[in-house]
């Protein structure tokens, strides 16, 4: 971009993301090493990079003990029924939304954006109120109904993209060669939408998974606490001795968004995802 | 794609060049938007319609307290309140510092990897994981690397031979607001660094040329052709990260859960306790409302400015 830099300018260019990977790269280096290390390397005065004697201890410990494994199960549960529930209601508003231009398509993306701006404190109180009424307060249920809500506006607005991409015109030769309406849909729209469907599914996952306030505030029995809420739990916890699970049960948290990247990674690269998945 | 959009304009409802079809058209279009608008009016819209509302009331936790409309009460205690000004001053500082770190150290690490280097690959992937990760365990992470005993810094500081500089980094009352600033540039750079990235990327390579054969030089290129042509984006991604600063939770509350004696206490840690531990949910409502109030003005001026600017 600047043309052939000089020998110095080269020098300084390579110094510089030295210091970026050391910030980035480092604190990753020291959780994955701390979930490794047995206890007696973690109480030592003065710890070592790389764990001298590797365990998978840790691992155990937090998913018996800890009960971290009972969290990842209520997860993974509340995870898979947001991101089914999601695609099912999204489809056919994000078909309508695509294929009859209508005002509400711009004023989904306006809610996604608007929605931005209000700290969660505002909604957290009377949807609290509004769960505990109707009986879904500290249920999976509630909280499965809430990540659904909040993933909507953006699943309609990433879908009914994908909708566009599918020509028209399959359709209405479908149609011509005497398809009713619904094969139409089932044999046309629908497997070419499949990996729509899937990314919209993903995303939903996702943000149900790494989700931390609504699951704080409305779960409040310890047995149905989700993965980020037991975690944040265990880090009350005092102790040297206790990092190396908390360590481990922390890696194995991120495994499934980690998937999620490395599988979206090219096109977040390339930008046109850019905007698509918030922190 | 040009013929499809003036298709489906054509079928704008309400303009359809096919009124026959239009009616039950708009029917079938209303079931298939059903299930969507429900859940968002029911579970979104009309919750923070009602939070707005309860921030201009005395609502308190518990079955069979009644809600009395105080109209203004709420924010003249607020302005009396020396907590939350506190709590407002270090929201304030964790806001602007963190978005102002992430957008430099951001810009940085996009220009670099922009240009052909070695090591350009790993360090896309490691810009991008601090992404993957739920807050919660960036939290945890960066728990790690403060832990006064076990940690990373210190052991760090302790190998070259900075022991005087070892520290209690979340839990000292000097420290902890700094601490907690870098972890929250390091949570949030990935999304800045990407959508820089990209907005690089499109910026004209002819224009550098051009400039390069006119003899300016590299950092003339850079102030005078690359910031000009990035500064839409730059604008966009400033704001949204300000946005979501303002108003993040999660990282903070695994950090610090506001401590020392308050030194990390963000109006969103703030709020959360006023609602969940003391009950005041009209207060922490009307908290939530003047958040939203302070946001808005300080993006308008910011947004204004830049608009004068460009002009």
């Amino acid at each position: 971009m600047f043309g052939k830099p000089s020998r110095t300018g080269r020098t300084l260019q390579y110094v510089a993301l030295a210091g970026y990977l050391i910030f980035l790269g480092f604190p990753l280096i020291w959780l994955l090493s701390t979930a490794f290390k047995p206890p007696r390397e973690l109480v030592r005065l003065h710890p070592t990079l790389i764990p001298t004697n590797p365990t998978l201890q840790n691992f155990v410990q937090a998913f018996t003990e800890q009960e971290l494994g009972r969290a990842a199960l209520n997860s993974l549960q509340v995870s898979l029924a947001s991101a089914v529930l999601t695609v099912l209601v999204a489809m056919p508003a994000s078909y309508a939304l695509a294929r009859f231009r209508s005002k509400l398509g711009t004023v989904a993306l306006g809610w996604v954006l608007l929605s931005q701006l209000f700290p969660f404190v505002l909604l957290i109180i009377p949807i609290f109120l509004v769960l505990r009424q109707v009986g879904l307060a500290n249920t999976h249920a509630g909280l499965v109904l809430i990540y659904v809500v909040w993933a909507l506006p953006f699943a309609l607005w990433m879908l009914q993209g994908f909708v566009r991409n599918i020509p028209r015109e399959l359709e209405e030769a479908a149609s011509v060669d005497g398809a009713t309406r619904a094969q139409v849909l089932r044999r046309v729209v629908f497997p070419l939408l499949a990996p729509g469907l899937v990314a919209t599914a993903l995303f939903s996952f996702i943000s149900a998974w790494n989700e931390f306030f609504f699951a704080l505030v409305l779960i409040k029995t310890p047995e149905l606490a989700t993965l980020p809420v037991a975690l944040a739990r265990f880090v009350g916890i005092e102790g040297t001795a206790r990092l190396g699970p908390l360590a481990a049960g922390s890696l194995l948290a991120t495994l499934p968004s980690l998937i999620f990247f490395a599988f979206m990674q090219r096109r977040l690269s390339s930008g046109s995802l850019a905007g698509a998945v918030k922190g | 794609m040009t013929t499809l959009a003036e298709r489906s304009d054509v079928e704008r409802p309400g303009r359809s060049r096919r009124p026959g079809r239009s009616r039950s058209d708009r029917t079938a279009i209303y079931l298939l938007l059903l299930p969507s608008l429900l859940p968002i009016l029911l579970l979104s819209v009309f919750p923070l319609v009602r939070g707005i509302y309860l921030g201009f009331t005395d609502a308190r936790a518990g079955r069979n307290v009644g809600v009395n409309f105080t109209g203004l009460e709420n924010y003249r205690q607020l302005l009396g309140d020396e907590l939350f000004w506190n709590s407002f001053k270090i929201g304030l500082l964790w806001a602007f510092g963190v978005t102002a770190l992430q957008f430099v150290l951001a810009l940085g690490l996009a220009l670099l990897l922009n240009q052909q280097l070695r090591f350009r690959a790993v360090a896309r992937v490691l810009a991008v994981v601090p992404w993957a990760m739920p807050p919660v365990v960036v939290g945890i992470l960066w728990k790690l690397v403060y832990h006064p005993d076990a940690g990373l810094l210190n052991e760090f500081l302790y190998r070259i031979g900075a022991d005087g500089l070892r520290a209690n980094w979340l839990g000292d009352f000097s420290t902890a607001l700094p601490a907690v600033i870098i972890v929250g540039v390091w949570a949030g750079m990935p999304q800045t660094t990407v959508v820089l990235l990209a907005g690089l990327q499109g910026v004209a390579r002819e224009l550098h040329e051009a400039a390069a054969v006119d003899g300016a030089s590299p950092w003339h290129r850079f102030r005078h052709v690359t910031l000009p042509a990035l500064a839409p984006v730059i604008v966009a991604i400033t704001s949204l990260d300000f946005i979501w600063n303002f108003n993040s939770f999660g990282l903070v509350y695994v950090l610090t859960a506001g401590g020392p004696g308050g030194k990390t206490m963000l109006p969103m840690l703030f709020a959360y306790e006023e609602a969940f531990r003391y009950g005041n949910y009209g207060y922490a409502a009307a908290l939530g409302n003047a958040m939203v109030v302070i946001i808005v003005a300080l993006l308008a001026i910011y947004l204004r400015r830049r608009m004068r600017e460009a002009n």
